[in-house]
């Protein structure tokens, strides 16, 4: 069943918290993973990984550099699941 | 014109205890750190030997969740005991370029590797984590304490088996002696009772079998002596220029007053049983502390518990000491902690630096009959050391054929 919106952001905000330890508020929509959040490439291709198993969809290693906000994230991988 | 260099904090997390202090305690009491290993995969591979000294405290349970999750056990440990011994030292104010790390480990991260290798079998590449390499290589537990404490003097990872640690501490006694920093956090780590290793070392018939009692299995110096026992943790040391500490009002355990490193270049894993290259590193230590052996108070034994090395090094001890190794106060503390491995020197060295500042040799538990060919002055009860000066060594030795000996005096 494809996970909407809300669900992904809360799903991702989680899967943050476990690999860095940022609280799960402030994984907001309009946050960037970098600027904002200070996850490095290494956590990042770590929470990649694991979203891709928690909403069981396909995130291409060429795709990971566009995901620069947290909305990039969270629309990629709603729009994955309906692929 | 060269300068002392003193003992200024110490941290352990061991088989028994998660301090230095409760570890020390412990020793003192004659506990054991060993037992019955509650894992399944003993009784899976069905291995031979089913105890271990594991750590007394998990140190995932120490760091927060996020720094823990990026470093093997090893590393854990590392930083849990740097930690404690930099507390323990009043975390001296000292230039970021002037604080330097040596720290060793024997074997480095194994778990990580093997867990790694576990996932890219059964879940393919994708899975295995990104952080599996600066994870598991060797210097992990260095750069985890460089890192953690922005120390950029140096850091530095020896690696010669079971005499790496004691070795580290040779190194940072050389840098200070050099002039290239001011305060080093020595120590070292190993975080390896893993199936392959409890498999391999039993398999080369090193590790005691003795199931049914492994609180007694390591039994250093007693006739029926069968074996090492494989422990667990790191130990630390903060070590600073004399100068420096007293500058600071620092209280200060010991000084380290040398150390000695050698190569037998005889065999893989058996010691030279003559003792040659050991005893070289006892008297090339005692030369850097500008001391005799005659002056030599304790001694902290490398004794592992196995038939062969145990006699190997007491023949050393003897072409230092002569007849007067029977009087000398011995400790060989494996008998309580286990064989640490990388970590093993860093922890007696901590040891020996408590032993000398708090004038008692620890007890050398589970020997119910000593062996003539050691005939050493020890007890299963603390020695006192007396009031007058002390000079201890710790001994340290490793696959490889690989000698460290550090030289402690009383301060």
């Amino acid at each position: 069943m494809a996970h909407t919106q809300d669900e992904v952001l809360a799903g991702l905000a989680e899967l943050v918290k476990e690999e860095t330890g940022i609280a799960t508020e402030s994984v907001q929509l309009d946050k960037s993973f970098t600027d904002d959040l200070d996850i490095d490439s290494i956590s990042m291709m770590t929470i990649v990984v694991d979203a891709e198993e928690k909403f069981g969809v396909k995130i291409p290693d060429d795709q990971v550099q566009n995901l620069v906000t947290v909305k990039d994230a969270v629309d990629f991988i709603v729009g994955a699941q309906s692929e | 014109m060269t300068e002392k260099i003193v003992i200024t904090g110490i941290g352990a997390s061991s088989p028994l205890g998660g301090t230095a202090r409760e570890s020390w305690d412990a020793l003192l009491r004659g506990e054991s750190g060993a037992a019955t290993l509650a894992h399944e995969w003993v009784a899976e591979y069905d291995l031979p030997v089913h105890f271990a000294a594991e750590a007394a405290v998990r140190p995932d349970t120490v760091l927060d969740r996020p720094k823990a999750k990026r470093l093997d056990p090893s590393s854990q440990f590392a930083v849990v005991s740097a930690i404690e011994a930099w507390e323990d030292a009043g975390a001296p104010e000292v230039e970021s370029e002037r604080l330097g790390v040596d720290y060793a480990t024997g074997i480095g991260g194994v778990w990580t590797l093997l867990d790694a290798w576990d996932t890219l079998r059964e879940r393919g590449p994708r899975r295995v984590m990104p952080m599996t390499v600066p994870m598991l290589m060797p210097n992990a537990p260095s750069a985890a304490v460089s890192m953690h404490f922005e120390a950029r003097a140096y850091a530095r990872t020896v690696a010669s088996a079971c005499a790496s640690s004691t070795e580290s501490i040779v190194s940072a006694y050389e840098h200070l002696q050099a002039g290239l920093a001011d305060v080093v956090i020595a120590g070292g780590s190993e975080s390896a009772i893993h199936p392959i290793t409890v498999a391999a070392f039993s398999s080369m018939q090193a590790l005691s079998r003795r199931n049914d009692d492994p609180a007694t299995a390591s039994r250093p110096y007693d006739v029926t002596r069968d074996g090492f026992v494989m422990g667990e943790g790191a130990a630390a040391l903060v070590l600073e220029k004399e100068s420096h500490a007293r500058a600071r009002g620092a209280r200060i355990y010991a000084e380290l007053a040398g150390g000695g490193i050698t190569a037998d270049s005889y065999h893989i894993t058996a010691p030279e049983p003559e003792g040659l290259g050991a005893s070289r590193a006892v008297h090339i230590a005692l030369e850097a502390a500008g001391a005799d052996p005659s002056q030599v108070t304790h001694v902290n034994a490398h004794a592992t518990s196995t038939p062969v090395g145990d006699v190997a090094e007491v023949r050393a001890m003897h072409r230092v000491f002569g007849d007067r190794v029977k009087d000398i106060p011995v400790s060989a503390t494996k008998a309580a902690h286990g064989h640490l491995l990388g970590g093993t020197g860093a922890l007696e060295a901590v040891f020996t630096a408590l032993a000398i500042s708090e004038r008692t040799a620890p007890p050398t538990i589970n020997v119910t009959e000593q062996d003539p060919d050691a005939p050493l002055h020890i007890s299963g009860t603390p020695i006192p050391l007396g009031d007058g000066e002390q000079l201890a060594i710790s001994n340290s030795f490793g696959f490889g054929g690989h000698n460290a000996v550090i030289a402690l005096r009383s301060v």
